[in-house]
């Protein structure tokens, strides 16, 4: 038996699941959007807009979440300051939920500028303080935001696995692969919104196009790596005959990866599927571990 | 500067009164479970069943029977280890939790947010939120007693000295005497955690058990979170590298495609 499976359930339920697929496909989203609005053409500005607004709104309700979630809520600021020791920072760089919560908070930051910038760009800003914001947001400013909030995008979307491998609970700290895995899958969920979202705000069919194509091959790196997930599990594997181990056989892998693989003709449908997958994968692996309590393991019953 | 101060439990003597969960839970003025409304456990005498955030003390009934006359009873009475390289401060995003003067481990309640990173850091499972704080809580060894002198109120109540409290250093000279003794009567006596090279640097809550540490529901090797954080990040970023390299590559065959180039990219 692992020694993981002599730990407590921390309890991270249905705040944090959301929270891991929303925080997931809105950095998948606004890395995406950045990759766009650095490397694209203006034809792809509509997608571009959509990323940003989907990273903004993901990034607030990420914060809210999370904020929900605390025992405390109105101590959410102790993760960011010292309480004891207002305003000296409270960080510590070997801890993923302290880097999280900073992270979390840029990630917030950008995804708003760059949300700004956009809808500035599109003269949708009524507010005269919104529209200076989002008027300074343009050009190489713009691209600097886009730039570092990519990167914080990929960061946000994966940090939630590593901050489940460093813990000691069965299945999260039994593998150093759920970074990875949420990831790619926070990369074709982001992928997956854009294409149900931004035809709206006109995008063209060839940057949905580019879209489903990188969609295809996140699923695919995706897959990979939960095939690694899975094998460096060994003998933890056990923990899959169940419930769990169909969800994750049949809703992460069946509907969310191989089936929207093989529906190229269907693109919004095949989204949808990756959306499902993406948010079965957080609960398959959230609560697969969740139930495994302490007490009866011990007790062998 | 105080020395490190711990508990040496010797399990051989544990006859399973509970005073210690007693003395602990009046101390430290801990709430009833389930609003004091009973609920029996149906397993052996342990309605306790855990350590957690209402339940600093724990004391384990394991009933090792392979008949009605061949078999043995073994009591623990288990609590916070105080580990020397602590997961569960390794972990916390607030600084609630901190190491004292007396090399313990303590969770100021009102610094800590509950976010629980402690309790899934912690190998042995001692940590839980307390309902009524809403935050993380375990045993603080009596920090508040220690602070004027007193010992903790557990050691205080148990009337075997099966918790003996004192300096690590004087304990653990206590505990290899006494494992040399039971060896003498022919007893498998070993100590866990008192080994300062072993595991997390040394338990300053220790145990001498006369059976596998999985028995008592003890982890044979506990570690630190950390242990997984470099190839975790390792893996997250060449994942990364991949994708963005993905991104790039769609695009710029889509580019190729404008030219008029090789086709199969993204139209």
């Amino acid at each position: 038996m692992s020694d993981t499976f002599f730990s407590g359930a921390p309890h991270w339920t249905w705040f944090i699941i959301p929270y891991f697929f929303v925080g997931g496909l809105a950095g998948g989203a606004y890395f995406l959007a950045a990759a766009l609005d650095w490397f694209g053409r203006p034809e792809d500005r509509p997608v571009v807009r959509t990323g940003y607004d989907v990273a903004a709104v993901g990034a607030i309700l990420s914060g809210l979440l999370l904020t929900i979630d605390l025992g405390r809520p109105l101590r959410f600021w102790h993760m960011l300051f010292q309480s004891e020791n207002f305003p000296a920072l409270m960080f510590k760089g070997w801890s993923p939920i302290s880097f999280g919560a900073w992270a979390i908070l840029l990630f917030g930051l950008f995804s708003v500028l760059s949300a700004l910038g956009a809808r500035a760009e599109e003269g949708r800003l009524q507010l005269p303080a919104l529209r200076a914001v989002g008027g300074v947001v343009k050009g190489g400013v713009a691209k600097v935001v886009a730039g570092v909030g990519g990167l914080l995008g990929l960061f946000i979307a994966g940090y939630t696995g590593i901050l489940l491998s460093v813990t000691n609970r069965p299945i999260w700290a039994d593998s150093p692969w759920l970074g990875a895995l949420f990831l790619a899958s926070g990369a074709s969920t982001g992928a997956a919104t854009l294409i149900l979202l931004s035809p709206g705000r006109g995008a063209t069919e060839r940057s949905l196009g580019w879209l489903s194509w990188f969609d295809a091959r996140a699923l695919v790196v995706e897959l990979l790596v939960l095939i690694l997930f899975l094998a460096s599990l060994g003998p933890v594997n056990r923990v899959w005959v169940g419930f769990w181990g169909l969800v994750l056989l049949v809703g992460v892998i069946g509907f969310g990866i191989l089936a929207p693989l093989r529906m190229h003709a269907k693109p919004a449908q095949a989204a949808r599927l990756v959306l499902l997958g993406g948010f079965l994968l957080r609960i398959a692996t959230l609560l697969a571990s969740e139930g495994i309590d302490r007490y009866r393991v011990v007790a062998g019953s | 500067m105080p020395e490190p101060m711990g508990f040496f439990t010797d399990t051989t003597v544990c006859i399973g009164c509970k005073a210690c969960e007693v003395a602990c839970k009046e101390w430290n003025q801990l709430p009833a479970e389930n609003g004091g409304i009973g609920e029996l456990s149906g397993d052996s005498y342990d309605n306790t069943r855990k350590l957690d955030g209402i339940h600093w003390r724990h004391v384990r009934f394991i009933e090792q029977f392979k008949g009605p006359y061949d078999g043995r009873w073994l009591m623990m009475s288990d609590v916070c280890k105080h580990c020397v390289q602590a997961g569960c401060l390794e972990v916390c995003p607030t600084g609630a939790i901190i190491r004292t003067e007396f090399d313990t481990v303590v969770i100021q309640s009102d610094v800590c947010n509950g976010c629980r990173a402690c309790i899934a850091a912690c190998p042995f499972g001692v940590i839980d939120v307390n309902p009524v704080s809403g935050t993380a809580q375990k045993c603080t060894l009596c920090y508040d007693r220690l602070k004027v002198g007193l010992e903790p109120a557990c050691s205080k109540a148990c009337p075997t000295d099966s918790i003996q409290f004192g300096s690590i250093v004087e304990l653990r000279t206590r505990a290899h005497k006494r494992v040399d003794q039971l060896k003498a009567q022919g007893v498998k006596a070993e100590l866990y955690g008192a080994d300062p090279d072993g595991a997390l640097g040394g338990l300053n809550s220790f145990y001498l058990l006369v059976d596998e540490p999985e028995v008592y529901g003890l982890p044979r090797k506990p570690v630190l979170p950390s242990r997984n954080l470099g190839k975790s990040a390792s893996f997250s970023l060449a994942s990364a590298a991949v994708l963005g390299v993905l991104a790039l590559v769609g695009l710029r065959k889509r580019r190729m495609d404008d030219m008029g180039g090789p086709g199969g990219g993204p139209n």
